[in-house]
C-alpha cells in the first residue's frame, strides 16, 4: 500500500431532487433552490419528500430498469454520466482493475415492502413471491447493476454505513486505488428510501420526521422551528484516479481527496454525540496534514433535528471555534436528507467552490437557534468570498457512525 | 381459450416484461430466447404470470415446452381450455 499515492475526483454524475447533472446543481445550491415535493405512501399517508427526476432510460433500457431496483436505475445513470464527466472510454482502464463502491443506508426495504403488498392479493400466498427478490435486495445490488451494464468486471460491493455510506464510499475508493486493488474507483453513494413506507413510519415514531405546510420549507437545520428530518432520493457517483493517471490523460481535476477518518460513538442506536463527532473531523485533519484554520469550508451533516443539530455544533465549535476563516454551510436546507448519498451529493454542491469562491448558503433559517450559532454559517444568502481550497465534509449516521472527508482544491 | 387467444396472452406477457419486443418478426417455430432479450429470469416472469393470471402451475420440467410460440400454445391449449 502506497499511502502517498494521490487521489482525485475526475468525474461527478448525480441525480437529486432538483437537478439530474452538476451544473444545475451547484447553480441551484448557490441559489438555494429547493425542490422538496409532497409523496403519499402506501399506509402512511402524505410526507415532504424529495424525488428525482432524470432520464431514466438514457443509458439503459426500460426492461432493465423493471427488472432492476430503483437503487440500480440511479446508480447506472449516475456512473453514465460521471464517466462521460470524466471524458472516461470504459475501456481506457482495464475493465478488471475498475472497483464499483457503493455506500447505501439500508437495500432492500423497499423490495421488501413491495413485494409483500403484492402477495397480499394472494393471501399472501408465497407461490407467487417473485424470484427477483433476492437479486433485487442482495445489499450489492447497485453497484453490481453497476457493473452489468458497462461491463466492468473488477470488484464490486456496497458499503453500509447508515448516512456516512456516501463518504464511506468514497473513502474505500481511495484505499483500492492506494492498494493498487484497482486502476480506478467508481464510488458514490444511493438512496431509494423514499420508496419504502417504513422508513418514514419509523422517523415519525421516533418523532424525527420534519414537517411544514410548504415541502421546500420543511427541511430547516439550525433554525429554531426545525422539527426533523426530510427524506429524499438521490445519488451520486465520482470517478476517481490516481493523480499520476489523472494529469497523463489531461483530465479535468475537480480536487483531491487529501484526508478523511471514520469513527463510531459506540453509544446510542440513534442519537449522535459530538466528542467522537469532533474526533472524527480531527482525525481526519490530522491525516490531511492540515490544521482547523487551513479548511476554508465545512458541509455539516445536520439533518434538521432537535437534538442532532446541536450535537454537530458542539463538535464543529470545538474543532473550529477558533478559526476565523472558516465558513460553515448545510445542503440538506436545499436537498433534503438524501441518506446514503448524501455526502456524496452534499459534496457535489460545494465542489464549485474551488472554482467560483462561493458558499452556497444554509437556507430556511427564520430564527437562529443560539446553540446552533456557528460562526461563519452562511445563512440564507449565498457568500463570495476570496477563495475556497479546501472543503471538510462531515456525514453521520445511526448507530453511532461518523464520517469526515477532507477535500482539496488541485492547484498543479 | 383458442389458440389466438393463447398466443396473444404470451405475446402480451411478454410485452409487458419488455414492452420495446418486436414481434413482426417472431418466427413461431423457433425459440423465443433467439428472437427477444429474453433470458432465464424472463422465463420464470412469464411462468409466474400464467399462475398469477390462470393458477397454472407449471413443473420445471415442463418448461422445454414453452421455447416457442408455438409449442406454448400446443402446451398451454389443453391447461386452458376452460379459461
Amino acid at each position: 500500500m502506497n499511502q502517498n499515492t494521490r487521489v482525485v475526483i475526475t468525474g461527478v454524475g448525480l441525480a437529486a431532487p432538483n437537478a439530474d447533472n452538476l451544473h444545475d446543481f451547484r447553480d441551484k445550491a448557490i441559489r438555494g433552490i429547493n425542490e422538496t415535493t409532497e409523496i403519499e405512501l402506501r399506509y402512511f399517508g402524505k410526507a415532504p419528500a424529495g424525488i428525482c427526476t432524470f432520464p431514466e432510460t438514457k443509458y439503459r433500457k426500460k426492461k432493465d430498469n423493471k427488472r432492476g431496483t430503483r437503487a440500480g436505475c440511479l446508480g447506472v445513470y449516475c456512473t453514465y454520466e460521471a464517466l462521460n464527466d470524466a471524458g472516461l472510454d470504459i475501456d481506457y482502464y482495464d475493465r478488471s482493475k475498475i472497483g464499483v463502491y457503493i455506500g447505501l443506508t439500508e437495500h432492500g426495504t423497499v423490495e421488501t415492502e413491495n413485494e409483500v403488498y403484492n402477495i397480499k392479493q394472494y393471501d399472501y400466498d408465497t407461490k407467487y413471491w417473485t424470484h427477483h427478490h433476492n437479486p433485487r435486495t442482495v445489499l450489492n445490488n447497485p453497484a453490481g447493476e453497476i457493473t452489468m451494464s458497462l461491463g466492468i468486471t473488477g470488484p464490486h460491493y456496497s458499503i453500509g454505513a447508515a448516512c456516512a455510506a456516501g463518504n464511506a464510499s468514497l473513502i474505500q475508493g481511495v484505499q483500492m486505488l492506494r492498494l493498487g486493488e484497482v486502476d480506478m474507483a467508481i464510488a458514490g453513494g444511493i438512496s431509494e428510501c423514499v420508496g419504502s413506507f417504513g422508513i418514514f413510519a419509523s422517523f415519525k415514531a421516533q418523532n424525527a420526521l420534519g414537517y411544514d405546510e410548504d415541502p421546500r420549507l420543511a427541511c430547516k437545520p439550525f433554525d429554531m422551528s426545525r422539527n426533523g428530518i426530510i427524506i429524499s432520493e438521490g445519488a451520486c457517483v465520482y470517478t476517481l484516479e490516481t493523480l499520476d493517471k489523472a494529469l497523463e490523460r489531461g483530465a479535468k481535476i475537480y480536487g483531491e481527496i487529501v484526508g478523511y477518518a471514520m469513527n463510531s460513538d459506540a453509544k446510542d442506536f440513534v442519537l449522535p454525540f459530538w466528542e467522537r463527532q469532533a474526533e472524527c473531523m480531527e482525525l481526519a485533519l490530522q491525516r490531511a496534514g492540515l490544521k482547523a484554520e487551513d479548511i476554508d469550508l465545512v458541509n455539516t451533516h445536520a439533518t434538521g433535528t432537535k437534538s442532532g443539530d446541536i450535537e454537530e455544533c458542539k463538535a464543529v465549535k470545538r474543532v473550529f471555534g477558533n478559526s476565523s476563516s472558516t465558513y460553515i454551510n448545510n445542503t440538506k436546507s436545499i436537498i433534503g436528507h438524501a441518506m446514503g448519498a448524501a455526502g456524496v451529493l452534499e459534496l457535489a454542491a460545494n465542489l464549485g467552490s474551488f472554482d467560483d469562491g462561493i458558499i452556497h448558503p444554509t437556507i430556511n433559517i427564520t430564527e437562529l437557534d443560539p446553540e446552533c450559532a456557528l460562526n461563519n454559517l452562511v445563512i440564507n444568502t449565498a457568500k463570495q468570498v476570496d477563495a475556497v481550497d479546501t472543503i471538510l465534509n462531515n456525514s453521520f449516521g445511526m448507530v453511532g457512525i461518523n464520517s469526515t472527508l477532507v477535500v482539496k482544491k488541485y492547484k498543479g | 381459450m383458442t389458440r389466438d387467444e393463447i398466443k396473444d396472452l404470451v405475446l402480451e406477457i411478454i410485452e409487458d416484461i419488455d414492452e420495446d419486443a418486436d414481434f413482426d418478426a417472431l418466427d413461431p417455430a423457433e425459440p423465443l430466447r433467439d428472437q427477444l432479450d429474453l433470458d432465464s429470469m424472463d422465463f420464470l416472469d412469464i411462468v409466474m404470470e400464467l399462475r398469477k393470471r390462470h393458477q397454472l402451475q407449471i413443473p420445471e420440467e415442463d418448461y422445454p415446452q414453452l421455447a416457442t410460440l408455438n409449442s406454448c400454445v400446443d402446451y398451454l391449449e389443453p391447461l386452458l381450455k376452460d379459461a
